[in-house]
């Protein structure tokens, strides 16, 4: 279940997608969720659809593995549905006893679960399309500017980018240790959710514990490769602006104009 | 000079309590002589904790000795000046592959070296290439490294260690976490880059069959080298290195137990076909 998460998750293509420069998609995505966050009504809906269905068939990523991402947020897309279905206060529906359900509730629920779900799909397109390197490189030369208000800039994207490394190995140590556990007789899955936490400790002591181990080893390893901060490092793979760059920053700005045009003037 | 040299090399861990006294001492390395000449192949044997993971880590200046001194290619590794030149020359891999990668794709992984002592981008990528073509991975640039399997992050680990061009490298028990077709493939990359390319190669073990192929084998007990010479001078000496907590390889023992039992069989037979050769020659 755990190895299905494909966030930050790497899917190697040629597609026009992969080959944009990554502070293009970083951009893209900024504008992205800003505008999953901005649209309104149906319409705003189809266009987001729209921009998500095109996104989705230039990177050129199996569909089926894109979704396959979404298990991971299942709880929290049915946790934030079921709450926004009940707790919305309007006209109610249908009603059992204490329960309501108003027609302001199916809506707004609706479009929170879209929202969620369209902000995981398209997110995991940025990381999907970018290698975890290029996706820092990005970063990092995005942020330049910040680096004289005495940002760490460089340190930062490098803990990013390992980060986003070891997420899978974590991810499978995590499968291993509840296996090894559950083959001891623990138990993940019954009692209330105080009794479920604190079966959790058996689960996330040996988690940490494994991960302070491979921090450490990696520092060592990342030193014994000459690695001393930012400073005088070349990249195998500078960033560049190309053409097709700038065409993208374009349609960027077309797209987002249009979100801003039809939350404006069509209201259905 | 040779490569390496290292004179009465002692390395404390000290122990503290809560308060910071000092609880106990363990020397880990005990005045250890070490000489490596530019282009061999050496093995460096031992049980766990007698020091040997701890010598490799001076090599690369990762630990600096309590006591003695250390020259690598001619530079005093106590002298802070030479720390970055001298982890240039002598690269290193280390045990757990997972846990020495630090880019998702192979080919940037390869790169991070070269990047970190400022190769010009089109070098790197000939040093990715050539690096990865030498450990036979050329085909794997594109992939994530978690899809590999632990033989092939290995070899990616000697390729990222290759692209910064060392004189030597030093492999930290890089098979101990591999099964036998990784450790086939890790020990022929090295053995192959020791051939060709004259690179010296340290290899830190405690599986005896991987120091069959050195030049030349020390062994370490307890922080002190207790035994070298050739795999064959070391490997005659069975009941010694039963002393230390190690087996010797298989047809070494058989040929071992062989003898002792009254056959006449030189001591210190390392492979199958030397045996086979001297049991014909008894009848």
């Amino acid at each position: 279940m755990l190895r299905d998460i494909t966030i930050g998750q790497y899917y190697p293509s040629d597609s026009i997608l992969h080959q944009l420069d990554p502070r293009v998609k970083l951009m893209g995505t900024l504008v992205y969720v800003l505008s999953l966050f901005f649209f309104r009504g149906v319409s705003g809906f189809l266009a987001v659809t729209l921009g998500l269905a095109v996104l989705i068939r230039l990177s050129g990523v199996p569909v089926g593995y894109m979704v396959k991402g979404l298990k991971a947020i299942a709880v929290i897309l049915i946790l934030t549905g079921m709450f926004n279905l009940l707790l919305t206060p309007g006209e109610p529906l249908i009603s059992f006893g204490a329960v309501k359900i108003t027609e302001e509730g199916i809506k707004s629920a609706a479009f929170m679960v879209v929202r969620l779900t369209y902000l995981v799909l398209g997110s995991s397109v940025l990381t999907l399309t970018t290698t975890p390197n290029r996706l820092t490189d990005g970063l990092e030369k995005a942020l330049r500017p910040l680096n004289r208000i005495g940002v760490p800039v460089h340190e930062i994207s490098m803990i990013m980018s390992i980060a986003l490394r070891f997420i899978p190995i974590l991810v499978e140590e995590t499968d291993k240790i509840m296996k090894a556990q559950l083959a001891r007789g623990a138990d993940f899955e019954s009692g209330n959710l105080i009794k479920r936490a604190k079966s959790m400790v058996p689960l996330l002591v040996p988690l940490f514990v494994s991960a302070f181990r491979r921090a450490n080893d990696l520092a060592l390893a990342m030193e014994a490769r000459c690695y001393n901060g930012g400073m005088g490092r070349t990249k195998m793979k500078p960033l560049k602006y190309e053409r097709r760059d700038g065409a993208a920053y374009l349609l960027l700005a077309l797209y987002f104009a249009g979100i801003i045009a039809l939350r404006i003037w069509l209201k259905f | 000079m040779n490569f390496i040299e290292a004179r009465k090399l002692v390395h404390e861990y000290i122990r503290r309590d809560e308060e910071g006294n000092v609880e106990g001492i363990l020397a880990a390395l005990d005045g250890v002589d070490l000489e490596v000449k530019a282009g061999e192949f050496v093995a460096i044997l031992g049980h766990n904790g007698s020091g040997k993971s701890t010598l490799a880590k001076h090599l690369n200046v990762l630990l600096k000795a309590s006591e003695g001194t250390l020259w690598v290619d001619g530079k005093d590794t106590l002298d802070n000046r030479y720390q970055w030149d001298i982890r240039k020359n002598a690269g290193m891999v280390f045990q757990n592959p997972d846990n020495q990668i630090i880019a998702g794709v192979v080919e940037e992984d390869v790169a991070f070296g070269p990047e970190n002592i400022g190769v010009p981008t089109e070098e790197i990528w000939s040093r990715v290439e050539k690096s990865l073509k030498s450990v036979g991975m050329l085909k794997y640039r594109e992939h994530s490294p978690n899809k590999l399997s632990g033989g092939q992050k290995q070899r990616v680990a000697i390729a990222g260690v290759m692209a910064m061009e060392p004189k030597c490298i030093v492999l930290d028990e890089p098979t101990a976490m591999l099964d036998p077709k990784g450790r086939r493939e890790v020990l022929e990359a090295a053995g192959a880059l020791n051939r060709e390319k004259g690179i010296t190669v340290i290899l830190i073990t405690h599986y005896m069959e991987e120091a069959v192929q050195a030049d030349k084998v020390y062994v370490m007990d307890h922080g002190k080298i207790v035994m070298q010479g050739t795999p064959r001078e070391i490997f005659s000496q069975v009941d010694r290195l039963k002393s230390y907590r190690l087996d010797v390889p298989q047809i070494t023992l058989l040929a071992h137990e062989l003898r002792r039992e009254g056959l006449q069989i030189p001591e210190g037979i390392l492979t199958k076909q030397e045996l086979a050769e001297a049991l014909c020659q008894l009848y």
